[in-house]
């Protein structure tokens, strides 16, 4: 059961995580915190002209769930339209991770998702100011 | 010369208050539960399920208002609930026991029908840092509302309240309304000297009004309110073997008295006229609608229970388990351990993280949990509902074992092992 959540190529990417860090100046921005847990998550991305993810990077910390979630999802829309990426749900984390948490822990999991809707959501709404 | 090695004899039989609680039956994942979230909430004894189910299947009935049988049996179990709550932690004239849903009910009905009419603009309610959010948001919204200022008690690097007469001077001041303490920190375990500090506090102030947050208190040791003499003291049914939905306040009768009502309506009125209303007698005025009768019942049969086992052996036993514990957790590398080192000082909660050489968290306590879950062990990790806390120990969170009268030695010495292969996964 342990070893399913915590398989090691989950913990390799908690251990080493690609995209993370910080950028100046993103162009859309969110952070989100787990109340459970105090899991915080920064996600940034930076758009080329053409509304492409050209960098998305991650920081904060937490759990190896949330973590490693937002290490791979940051990874995952790099290079992506901008209006392909919020198409994501949960089943697109879940096989991202590659691990199916229970239901607690899913909110670990999920953070990274929530952090990019709410980063979109205020993209468009600076653009309509 | 007298004998100093007494050989102490175990306080309580386990093996045979287990069998009282069909849960720890229950295996997890393939294996054994390992019960040690007890300051979240605890199991509950055969005995408390079968009251509760015994009052549905022969006495259900609505309770202070009908004259028929079940009525009055149903009655006389809720009122008799009452006094033997108001016996178990010695608070004397019964109608100062108020039914709540819980300790953090209790809490919000004092900050509305007390704090509302007594805490003015500019007056200062002292909490401290060890608070549970349940003690701190109420007080928040009061001070937001009235225009109050709240100050806070901080710790020693022991996790023990700065409150010695000397000290305790500069948090009092002339604007001081209210001090609200808890008697044990969930985090910490901390057993705070509340008898002392109420009494410290009086002597400077004789008009202040203390209220106690007893919730990780009254489930483990022998209080008596009578003899602490508190303003307020608040606590819950389901942290001591009795079920979710039942909380207690306890009130000095002065102080019930001239308070007002918190919520309205049936119940809770001596005579109703179209324009206005007259309050029942206390503690009633403060029960507002059907209560949950069933809850007290079981608190009731909680409450006997727990008098069955002792609280003086039940504090013992846990005594024991700590000290155990402790010596376990100090011996794997890596571990820190929060609170007091004083046994006495300490009840049975135990906070602890693995970090790593620079000294960070180094396996959250969420991904410790999990790990132990597995195992069939379930501990609490997170804030604890005590944020503010975990900033001044400058941690996010925290994994925390709490014990009761059914946990045994056996159980830690599956926790160690338990936390080690956490580390190996984690290479911690």
């Amino acid at each position: 059961m342990d070893e399913q959540l915590y398989r090691e190529t989950l913990l390799e990417v908690f251990r080493n995580p690609e995209n993370r860090g910080k950028i100046d100046s993103p162009d859309l921005e969110a952070k989100a915190v787990n109340p459970l847990c105090g899991d915080e998550v920064l996600l940034q991305i930076r758009l080329s002209d053409k509304q492409l993810i050209k960098k998305a990077v991650f920081s904060g910390n937490g759990c190896a769930i949330s973590q490693a979630s937002a290490s791979l999802l940051a990874k995952h829309i790099e290079g992506k339209k901008l209006i392909e990426t919020q198409k994501l749900d949960v089943s697109d984390i879940l096989e991202l991770i590659g691990i199916n948490p229970t239901p607690s822990r899913l909110k670990c999991a999920l953070l990274s998702l929530e952090v990019l809707t709410e980063a979109i959501k205020n993209g468009s709404k600076s653009k309509s100011r | 010369m007298r004998q100093i090695a007494i050989k102490t004899k175990i306080a309580l039989d386990t093996e045979k208050i287990r069998k009282d609680f069909p849960i720890l039956k229950r295996e997890i994942h393939g294996k054994p539960l390992v019960y040690l979230d007890n300051a979240a909430t605890s199991q509950k004894p055969r005995q408390v399920i079968e009251a509760i189910s015994n009052f549905y299947e022969q006495h259900n009935a609505n309770v202070h208002r009908g004259v028929h049988k079940l009525s009055e049996e149903a009655t006389a179990a809720f009122e008799g609930a009452r006094k033997k709550v108001a016996d178990f932690v010695n608070a004397g004239d019964v109608r100062q026991i108020v039914f709540t849903r819980n300790a953090t009910e209790a809490i919000n009905l004092v900050a509305y029908s007390w704090g509302r009419k007594n805490i003015k603009k500019g007056d200062e309610i002292l909490l401290t840092q060890m608070e549970h959010h349940s003690n701190l948001v109420p007080w928040q919204i009061l001070a937001k509302e009235v225009g109050a200022k709240l100050k806070f008690i901080p710790i020693n690097e022991n996790g023990e309240l700065r409150v010695h007469s000397s000290e305790l001077g500069k948090y009092i001041t002339p604007k001081t309304k209210l001090v609200a303490i808890t008697h044990v920190s969930n985090v910490l375990g901390t057993i705070n000297p509340i008898k002392q500090t109420i009494s410290n506090i009086r002597d400077l102030r004789s008009d202040i009004r203390v209220l106690i947050d007893a919730a990780q208190a009254v489930p483990h040791m022998i209080v008596s309110i009578q003899n602490i003499r508190p303003d307020f003291y608040v606590f819950t049914g389901h942290k001591m073997l009795g079920p979710t939905g039942i909380g207690v306040l306890y009130a000095k009768k002065e102080l019930l008295e001239d308070m007002d009502p918190f919520l309205s309506g049936g119940d809770m009125i001596l005579e109703v006229d179209w324009e206005r209303s007259s309050w029942n007698y206390i503690p009633w005025k403060f029960e507002a609608g059907t209560p949950d009768v069933a809850g007290a019942i079981g608190l009731g049969a909680a409450v006997d229970y727990l008098n069955s086992l002792g609280m003086k052996n039940v504090r013992e036993h846990e005594k024991e388990l700590t000290l155990y514990a402790l010596e376990k957790l100090s011996k794997v590398k890596n571990l820190v351990i929060y609170g007091s080192k004083d046994i006495e000082k300490r009840s049975g909660v135990i906070s602890f993280n693995i970090i790593n050489n620079k000294g960070r968290v180094a396996i959250h306590p969420h991904d410790l949990a999990s790990i132990l879950d597995a195992e069939g062990i379930a501990i609490r990790s997170g804030h604890h509902c005590a944020q503010p806390l975990m900033e001044v120990l400058g941690i996010p969170a925290a994994a925390r074992i709490s014990f009761h009268a059914y946990n045994t030695k056996e159980e830690i010495d599956k926790l160690i092992p338990a936390i080690e292969k956490a580390k190996k996964i984690f290479e911690a």
